[in-house]
């Protein structure tokens, strides 16, 4: 009878391995497709939450948005732009108000929120007067509502956090009994 | 039409341009000729997945300094369910219309359009342009006084 119990502690380190590389096969999934959305968009953050109101009513707190940068499109008024500020980590999302391009490319533009009554000039560095390329994350091609209210969520109140992620925990393995 | 030192933004005197102009645009009847895109066939523009339109009267220049230069004068907001044609007659312009430089003194060909970004309950955000633009010169010299 010890020989079966051997045999059952055994299967069972085999199945936990198993699991554990069925995770990691998950997980890395999941990054190699973020990975691949980087490089097809150009973008280094293809996927950003509205953080702020100052783009309504287009755009409310918790929308997702979708991003490209690829360098072929050039940055023209209108568009929406995301981007950061530096030295800061938020990124902000508001339009094209102005742009100043040079005939090799070099541009430099000014941007406001839809919802604010002033342009950005405020917001941007001390004794910086213009964006840059450099300063884009990307330009936002699509939108879909509502779904990114989760993440903001999960930043402002990490006891929700922690709940969502124990509910997944639970629900991987509850899944693979 | 004007020199004027730039007070929004780098210490330098720029050029400030005064324009004021009329906007007649039928959206819903796409008069501006536009292509649809979610409705090839038909040239409905507010159709169910359309939350609203940002309209902007764009000008876009070339100066000694730049090769491309873009204003936006003038936007507004149309929400599903408002009026969708506009008459707006006499408007000035909502920004201030610094140039880079000098470039707007003696300027004859400085082009006024009218875009605008097609914001749906969900899905693309297509920047459209419309059919039909103007082109304004700008005079050789200053003003020295105006009342604006």
């Amino acid at each position: 009878s010890l020989d079966f119990l051997d045999d059952v502690r055994r299967m069972n380190k085999r199945q936990l391995y198993y699991q554990v590389l069925n995770f990691g096969m998950i997980v890395s999934s999941a990054l190699m497709i973020w990975k691949g959305l980087m490089v097809v968009t150009g973008s280094e953050s293809p996927i950003v939450v509205v953080l702020s109101g100052s783009m309504e009513p287009a755009f409310h707190r918790g929308d997702l948005l979708f991003l490209t940068n690829r360098i072929e499109d050039p940055i023209r008024v209108g568009e929406i732009v995301v981007f950061r500020i530096e030295g800061r980590e938020i990124p902000i999302v508001h339009r094209v108000l102005k742009i100043h391009e040079k005939q090799n490319g070099d541009i430099k533009f000014l941007t406001k929120g839809d919802n604010n009554a002033v342009d950005d000039r405020g917001l941007y560095k001390q004794g910086q007067h213009w964006l840059e390329k450099k300063d884009v994350v990307g330009r936002a091609r699509g939108f879909v509502p509502y779904i990114g209210i989760v993440t903001i969520l999960m930043n402002d109140y990490p006891k929700f956090k922690y709940a969502v992620l124990f509910l997944l925990g639970l629900f991987v393995l509850v899944h693979r009994e | 039409r004007k020199n004027v030192e730039d007070f929004t933004g780098p210490r330098e005197r720029s050029d400030l341009g005064f324009v004021t102009f009329d906007i007649t645009a039928d959206i819903l009847n796409g008069k501006n000729g536009l292509q649809n895109f979610w409705n090839k066939n038909t040239l409905i523009i507010f159709d169910w997945n359309v939350k609203q339109l940002f309209l902007y009267l764009s000008a876009e220049y070339s100066t000694k300094n730049n090769a491309l230069n873009q204003v936006v004068l003038w936007d507004k907001i149309m929400l599903r369910g408002d009026n969708p044609r506009l008459s707006l007659k006499d408007m000035k312009s909502k920004y201030f219309f610094f140039d880079d430089g000098n470039g707007l003194k003696g300027n004859r060909n400085i082009t006024l359009t009218l875009s605008w970004n097609v914001v749906p309950n969900a899905g693309i955000l297509p920047l459209v342009t419309g059919s039909g633009h103007v082109s304004v010169p700008f005079p050789d010299t200053y003003e020295t006084t105006k009342s604006y």
